[in-house]
């Protein structure tokens, strides 16, 4: 028994994180915001050390962390004299930098730093899948409510500012969800995978739908194969969970561009 | 407060970006029913006027005073839809966002392409569009808007020489139809003289304005676009005109 609900656990949690990242990487893919994602994961394991430290909850530390960063961001982007590719590279990676310096000083640390960057879904708590589906119901619900405004900034934000939408705040909406999904998936794929699971089911997604909600919820599919996938890898050939998850998601895309040309 | 008649009012406006000055103080008017074009050359300050009409920049200097609750439909340059967004043009004519109703309906929208000689693209992906079709098709968002004022960028890059002339005629006949004022940016001179009430040319500042006969008589006018292109200009609108012969 003991063997299956650790089982149910991990599929819970993964499950929870391929739902959100569905919808969700749609809009990561459309807005060409790949690199963000990969800053905004870098920038919530700073804020997970610094919650360690500060002997926080971990995962209000991620959360905290990716909300900063994404308001560091939200502002600074108004500056002229950077470009945001730039100004994105130095906040991510100078969090990252800090982040496993930070995680190198706390002292007596029994963190698992291979489980943060690469995840470690085999071991998550009843605590940990609560965090995850309520993280990625929260996430969706708000996706729900801003799903027209945001898709229409996508297609055109200047359009959408003659319209007289709030442009600045739908973004900020945004940019908050992101910070949240981030720390809804980072125990299950890791710190450096996260995006993957953003950008990859979309991508295999796009030959195959004809509007964006059909797309949002094939990429939820793709994701959710995925993840029945690498687990069932993963235990079966002993595989690591967060790559195989990852991996498995590359093959579907790879099947998705052989469909399509039959 | 402008008078009734004036949608859109700029006085004075100035822009620089860093040592470069955009626009020196700039002045603007346009009147209900009237089409207002803004030539000059590439570079000349004409799409960050527009921009700052719109209100989507903010000039250094000056100010925009417009009527009441005015309502603007715009014609960007260009459309950059990513080609990873699947959107028709069904779909993306729904966006078209609007405080006071849901998603335009069907119909609405069938008309608004039927107005703007687009009928069959409906259901075709916005990446699948020709130039021409592309125009007309944000021609029709920009109507989905009832406006009262028209704003377009360029509205005819892309398009073929008889679909240019075509774009211009329908945009006239917006304006004689639903009463539109008609704000455009061109720099294709000889299909804009003939369609438009008045000209402003502007390099970086005003060079001249008033009837597109009399600007293009101007010396500054002529000293921009050279001798050869203002002739022809100032002989446009005699074209039809027998008497003169």
């Amino acid at each position: 028994m003991i063997i299956d609900d650790f089982l149910i656990r991990s599929c819970a949690a993964a499950l929870a994180v391929a739902l959100v990242a569905g919808p969700l990487g749609c809009f990561v893919v459309w807005r060409k915001m790949a690199y963000f994602g990969d800053a905004l994961a870098h920038a919530s394991l700073l804020g997970l050390a610094l919650g360690f430290i500060l002997k926080i909850d971990l995962m209000a530390g991620v959360v905290a962390g990716g909300l900063v960063f994404a308001l560091l961001l939200f502002v600074l982007e108004r500056q002229k004299r950077l470009e945001a590719d730039t100004l994105l590279g130095i906040l991510a990676h100078g969090s990252l930098a800090l982040g496993l310096i930070a995680l190198a000083l706390a002292p007596a640390l029994k963190l698992d730093l291979q489980g943060l960057l690469f995840g470690d879904v085999l071991s998550v708590s009843l605590a940990d899948v609560l965090w995850a589906w309520g993280g990625a119901l929260g996430v969706l619900a708000g996706l729900a409510l801003l799903w027209r405004p945001l898709l229409s900034i996508t297609a055109h934000e200047e359009l959408a500012r003659v319209d007289g939408l709030q442009v600045q705040r739908t973004r900020f909406f945004f940019l908050m969800l992101m910070a949240l999904t981030v720390a809804v998936a980072m125990k299950v794929v890791g710190v450096l995978l996260i995006t993957a699971l953003l950008v990859i089911p979309p991508a295999a997604a796009r030959p195959f739908a004809r509007s964006p909600e059909a797309m949002a919820l094939l990429a939820s599919l793709i994701g959710t194969m995925s993840v029945l996938l690498g687990l069932f890898a993963s235990l079966s050939i002993d595989l690591p969970a967060g790559p195989a998850i990852v991996a498995a998601s590359v093959l579907l895309f790879v099947l998705s561009l052989g469909v399509r040309r039959s | 407060m402008p008078p009734e008649s004036i949608l859109i009012e700029a006085s004075q406006l100035s822009l620089s970006y860093g040592a470069l000055k955009v626009l020196d103080q700039v002045s603007l008017k346009v009147r209900k029913q009237a089409i207002v074009t803004v030539v000059g050359p590439n570079g000349a300050g004409k799409t960050t006027l527009l921009k700052v009409l719109l209100g989507l920049i903010e000039p250094d200097a000056g100010h925009v005073t417009r009527s009441p609750l005015l309502r603007i439909g715009y014609v960007p340059q260009k459309l950059e839809i990513p080609t990873t967004l699947p959107l028709t043009v069904k779909r993306f004519l729904q966006l078209a966002y609007d405080r006071s109703t849901v998603a335009a309906s069907s119909n609405v929208i069938e008309a608004a392409l039927d107005q703007v000689g687009a009928p069959k693209v409906l259901d075709t992906p916005l990446q699948g569009l020709s130039g021409g079709e592309l125009q007309r098709v944000l021609l029709a968002r920009a109507l989905l808007r009832q406006p009262e004022l028209l704003v377009l960028d360029e509205p005819v890059r892309g398009v073929d020489l008889t679909g240019q002339a075509d774009l211009y005629d329908l945009i006239a006949q917006l304006r004689d139809q639903l009463g539109l004022g008609v704000l455009l940016v061109s720099h294709d001179l000889h299909l804009v003289m003939q369609a438009t009430d008045e000209v402003l040319c502007l390099n970086g500042h005003v060079c001249c304005h008033g009837h597109p006969e009399a600007v293009s008589r101007h010396p500054e006018f002529v000293a921009l676009f050279g001798p050869r292109i203002a002739e022809t200009m100032a002989l446009y609108p005699h074209h039809h005109d027998h008497t003169h012969r």
